[in-house]
């Protein structure tokens, strides 16, 4: 526990030294982050390995009872992505966002600030110290996003990001309080049996789905996910869609742990919550023509993919099948890892992206795979690891769901399963098709505009980040066996009172580790029988035969998902001007398509609109005067002593 | 000297400082009103303990002293004419404080107070000495005398605190001083923002500052 | 997963041998179905054997503006071809590998092999290619969920969830399972002819922006390239021709013969593409989405039969 405390003070105080140096703070920063990381990363490893639970118990008297501190296997498991992501975050941001740019001092502080509050709030077992770790989360991101605060967009993003988080932590109070009140204490600890089907269990589970589900990004309280992973740097964007938004997972699991007998209809919830989440995500994600607000309605699409994990598995805690249970969490927990490797490679290779072209617009690139190679087969292979394709990690933890939902497919009367096969496939499709069109946009083809043309690649500082986290997908997806007695006990935290599988012979996880060995030995021989004819690249592309190609005519971003925006627009709703031509030879014309989100520009944006005209109405009341206040003071003091008095 | 006494010389005071049309004139009887609030623990017998010696001493020092000092250093300062003119003419205003103190001895026989309690009189000064204070508040224009109007205010705040001086001595005393303290700073500085904002310090000119 | 025994190393060799070498002859006998019914005598049924060794030959020509994700495409489209042939079953002789879940790993093979090839056709940089990507995208994108309905109309029939086991416990002989096993082909009929771009959904003849989808995504190859990209297609027509194949062949008690009746099956599965080939028409472009539909109902169907 001592190793891991260290750690966090040495995060916390990372970007300290950068204040008062010249030059190289931001080495120093990165390299006391690393140190940190590596420490914590041990500890978590030691845990995960079977080591003994450490525990922490803080002095009582401001807490009013003991405050508790626990490096327990889900702790474990949750501060892998904190420490290593946090880590690379700041190896990157040395090259990324060097003292030239503004607020760069500020931005190392408060990243190293952001590390050891995640750091902090993955061990809290105790209501206090879990929201102090929250809120300085919250604030420290907010303080983050506002980086380039000149940009009226990066002010409207982090104010939407700080009403948001503030509102769900408002539930969370709530659902702490509840807590208490019915164990008697604030410590983390098990509810009594019985207590999850009473109308308090279920306000207890509906306040920590809110107030969790805002930070998690659950649809539709994804609202400000989209515009804050897009104002944000990439490395902090990184960072926030890897590790942050996980909180909100963190939350919804120890609250899992807490029950020990869920009902049926939370694992329903949870699920239906997941598909929407999913499908709904990746259908925006279509839509988008900027690069990180893609990759931000991705993340919410992944959040669903961890959600379906997570009521399959309370499915099957609450019917008695602890294969469906183990299956489900297992798929769900390492889906959460698998993410935030995977989502902040594709985060810091789109940085990479915008750094070298100055631009986030899709239609804008092109052509970048042979300016920037090693950028490109880092987003390559993100792409492939994030659509769940073989023989990656995003499959593996896919695989476990896919295998948990067909096991539910003889039980129940209702066909949770089916609900689950189509989401995940569906899922699956069109994350493919959307991944397909921004490596495609990005770095295929020729380049669009002159800025894509100058494109150079990334310095090594941004480069190694991006080969670590790849090598850890290609890592966890060519050996699971590695991590399945980590995820074993894990789960066993969550289904205390059940018997609970070991998961390796369950999932047969050797042989698809043997098949993906198969794959890649079978494409290395293919290659080595292309390479040998290979006469160089002179030739402009044949296309059966045009003469005179250019890059403007190649399929864009938004053409390349316009079928699928067409079949989906009954969710999606794009809007779009112009585009009308008329006649043989037409002049120019201008073409406008967008989509908005759904939740925030069609339904609360309106709805606050509405509301604050209807304020106008009052107006009156406010006259401006300081007398009149002082008189409405005064009014409601006489009210309250004349009602008290009645 | 009986608590009484210096009561009813309390609330006669508020009467007079509603009626009286000169900045100057409200600071003295603020002042006045002051040490007379200093000196009721010690009628009320209980100077017997050392610490409500001291409070005492710090009430006489603080509203006798060392805040009319700052409201006239601040008087000389912004070379503000003597005259104050109201929203409320000054007959309206002295029918409104009678009303407000006979509302007070109305609401004091009728409000669930600690059984025993020997001033029966503190419970209606402490509340008309409030609603002087904030009558003054509602209908002075002149930001200074709006100050002069908060110290009431807390005045009357203080008087409620009398009732508990014994149970929890310390907590109340330090509240309320350190409360009138902020205050009388803030309002200095906002003061002295009015002048240089719109070289005048009538409130009036804040209604500017409305959206 | 089934460990092999020596007894049937030789039935591995038979598979391996099948897939390597038999694919070339499906699309072979699928022209000269065509070819006959047309009045002609078309090209002899070995012929693309023939294409590929000339193709092995022949120098490849790349444009400047690819890279090497160009290649990835058929070298990604044959190597997960050939993995997920391992997996599948031809007729009741047995499969080399089978475990718990392996159905999900053959469809997503497919899922890479597809996304392979659309990142090699974006890369030539071409409007042309785009257009097919983009098409490929959003056709699979509703062919998926009609194999996995299928998948899990067989795998709650028969209570597991291991391809092999799948696809060749449950015969036509039960009654119950005939409905449903009906539909579940029609389904997977309608992806089989999606996924090999085969009319009514694709012309593999024709040339005209309007009606490719598949051939777009190729034109760029060339060689050795495209040696593969030919080999990939038709071992693509071999493994989902061996998925459709199955539930419908009987299981006869010698090795031999089930070897032979797979042969016959897979004979008549070209025999009726290429005459479905010969009688429609292809479908317009917006008919597409309505036909993959279907597929999807039908499996769907399939599925609610055997829950209630």
């Amino acid at each position: 526990m001592s190793l891991y405390l260290i750690a966090v003070a040495l995060l916390m105080c990372s970007g300290v030294p950068g204040l008062f140096l010249r030059r190289r703070g931001g080495e120093v920063a990165a390299g006391l982050m690393s140190l940190g990381a590596l420490m914590g990363l041990t500890a978590a490893v030691r845990v995960l390995a079977g080591g003994p639970v450490a525990t922490l118990v803080l002095p009582p008297a401001p807490l009013a009872s003991a405050g508790l501190l626990t490096l327990d296997p889900l702790a474990a498991l949750f501060a892998l992505p904190v420490f290593l992501l946090t880590a690379c975050a700041a190896v990157y941001g040395i090259g990324y966002w060097d003292n030239h740019q503004e607020h760069a001092r500020t931005l190392r502080l408060v990243l190293g600030l952001l590390a050891a509050s995640l750091a902090f709030l993955v061990v809290a077992t105790h209501a206090l110290p879990f929201l102090l770790g929250w809120e300085g989360m919250t604030i420290s991101a907010f303080l983050l996003v506002l980086t380039e605060d000149r940009l009226p967009e990066v002010r409207r993003a982090a104010w939407l990001y700080l009403v948001c988080t503030h509102t769900g932590t408002l539930a969370l109070f709530g659902a702490f309080a509840l807590l208490s009140a019915a164990t008697g204490q604030w410590t983390f600890s098990a509810l009594p049996l019985g207590f999850a089907a009473t109308g308090r269990g279920t306000a207890l589970f509906l306040l920590c789905l809110f107030g969790f589900g805002f930070k998690a990004g659950i649809m539709p309280l994804h609202l400000w996910l989209p515009s804050t992973h897009a104002a944000a740097p990439s490395h902090v964007s990184a960072v926030m869609s890897g590790v942050m938004i996980k909180m909100g997972i963190l939350g919804l699991v120890r609250l899992l742990c807490w029950i020990p007998d869920p009902p049926f209809w939370w694992g329903a919830v949870l699920m239906g919550l997941g598909a929407l989440s999913g499908v709904l995500g990746v259908a925006f994600a279509l839509g988008q023509h900027d690069l990180k607000r893609l990759l931000a309605y991705h993340s919410i699409e992944n959040i669903g993919i961890i959600l379906l994990g997570l009521g399959l598995g309370v499915l099957g805690k609450s019917t008695g099948h602890p294969v469906i249970q183990v299956l489900g969490f297992a798929g769900a927990l390492l889906h959460v890892l698998n993410h935030s490797l995977f989502k902040g490679l594709l985060f810091l290779a789109a940085g990479s992206v915008i750094h070298a072209t100055g631009t986030r617009d899709l239609e804008r690139m092109g052509g970048l795979g042979q300016r920037m190679p090693w950028t490109s087969g880092a987003f390559l292979l993100g792409s492939w690891a994030i659509s769940g394709l073989p023989p990656l990690n995003g499959f593996v933890s896919e695989w476990f769901i896919y295998l948990g939902s067909f096991r539910t497919l003889g039980l129940f009367r209702w066909p949770w399963s089916l609900l689950v096969l189509t989401a995940l496939a569906l899922i699956g499709a069109l994350a493919l098709a959307c991944f397909a069109k921004a490596h495609g946009a990005v770095f295929l083809g020729a380049p669009r505009s002159e800025a894509a043309g100058g494109a150079h690649e990334a310095p090594r500082s941004m480069r190694v980040p991006m080969g670590i986290l790849a090598a850890g997908c290609a890592l966890i997806g060519l050996a699971p066996m590695l991590l399945a007695p980590a995820l074993d006990r894990v789960v066993a935290a969550l289904g205390e009172g059940t018997r609970v599988q070991p998961l390796a012979p369950l999932a047969h996880l050797p042989s698809l580790s043997l098949l993906a060995l198969v794959l890649l030995g079978l494409a290395f021989l293919l290659w080595r029988w292309l390479r040998p004819l290979d006469p160089g690249r002179t030739m402009p592309t044949w296309d059966c035969g045009y003469a005179v190609s250019s890059p403007r005519m190649q399929y864009t971003a938004s053409s390349f998902a316009d079928g699928l925006v067409a079949g989906l627009r009954w969710a999606l709703w794009p809007r779009s001007r112009g585009g009308k031509v008329a006649g043989c030879f037409p002049a120019d014309h201008p073409f406008e398509s967008h989509v908005p989100d759904l939740v925030l520009d069609r339904i609360t944006d309106p709805a606050f609109q509405s509301l604050s005209m209807g304020a106008v109405l009052l107006r009156f009341l406010q006259g401006g005067k300081v007398h009149i206040y002082l008189l409405y003071v005064l009014l409601t003091l006489l009210t309250l002593l004349l009602w008290m008095v009645a | 000297m009986s608590p009484d006494l210096l009561i009813a010389l309390t609330i006669l005071s508020n009467f007079v400082l509603v009626a009286t049309s000169r900045v100057n004139k409200a600071i003295q009887i603020a002042v006045v009103q002051g040490i007379l609030l200093g000196l009721i623990p010690l009628a009320m017998g209980l100077g017997r303990h050392p610490h409500i010696l001291l409070m005492v001493a710090a009430t006489i020092a603080v509203k006798g002293w060392l805040i009319p000092f700052l409201l006239r250093r601040a008087l000389r300062e912004v070379h503000i004419p003597r005259e104050v003119d109201p929203y409320v003419g000054y007959t309206v205003s002295l029918m409104l404080c009678a009303l407000g103190t006979g509302l007070s001895l109305i609401l004091a026989h009728m409000l669930p107070l600690k059984g025993g309690t020997k001033e029966i009189l503190l419970v209606p000064a402490a509340l008309s000495t409030l609603f002087t204070g904030f009558l003054m508040l509602v209908s002075r224009r002149k930001a200074l005398t709006q100050v002069v109007g908060y110290l009431i205010l807390e005045n009357g705040i203080y008087l409620f605190g009398l009732l508990l001086v014994e149970d929890m001595p310390l907590l109340v005393e330090t509240g309320i001083l350190l409360d009138l303290f902020v205050g009388v700073f803030v309002m200095g500085i906002v003061i002295n923002h009015i002048r240089t904002a719109f070289d005048s310090t009538d409130t009036r000119h804040l209604a500017e500052l409305r959206d | 997963m089934s460990l092999p025994s020596l007894t049937v190393s030789t039935q591995w060799v038979l598979h391996l041998l099948t897939l390597l070498l038999l694919p070339p002859l499906i699309p072979g006998l699928i022209n000269k179905v065509k070819a006959v019914m047309a009045g002609r005598s078309g090209p002899p049924v070995l012929q693309l054997y023939y294409d590929l060794a000339k193709l092995a030959r022949k120098q490849a020509v790349f444009s400047r503006t690819t890279t090497w994700v160009f290649l990835a495409g058929p070298v990604g489209t044959v190597a997960a071809g050939l993995v997920a042939g391992l997996l599948v079953p031809f007729g009741h002789t047995g499969t080399p590998l089978s475990f718990e879940g392996d159905v999900i790993l053959f469809a997503y093979l497919f899922g890479l092999a597809r996304f392979l090839t659309v990142l090699s056709a974006l890369d030539t940089g071409s409007s042309f290619e785009g257009m097919g990507a983009a098409r490929e995208v959003a056709f699979s994108a509703l062919a998926e969920p009609a194999l996995f309905l299928g998948f899990a109309a067989l795998a709650k029939a028969s209570s597991s969830l291991s391809l092999s086991t799948m696809l060749l416990g449950s015969g036509l002989g039960s009654g119950r399972m005939a409905g449903p096993l009906i539909l579940v082909l029609v389904g997977w009929a309608i992806v089989f002819l999606a996924e090999n771009a085969r009319i009514p959904v694709d012309d593999p003849n024709t040339h005209l922006e309007l009606t490719m989808i598949h051939e777009v995504m190729v034109l760029d190859h060339s060689g050795r390239p495209f040696a593969l990209v030919l080999y990939g297609a038709s071992l693509k027509l071999l493994v989902l021709g061996a998925l459709l194949m199955d539930p419908v062949l009987p299981r006869a008690p010698q090795a031999w013969q089930n070897w032979l009746l797979f042969g016959a099956g897979l004979g008549a599965l070209a025999v009726a593409v290429g005459l479905v080939e010969s009688m429609s028409a292809r479908f317009r472009m917006t008919k597409v989405p309505q036909f993959l539909i279907a597929g999807i109902l039908a499996s769907a169907f399939a599925f609610l039969l055997l829950l209630v």
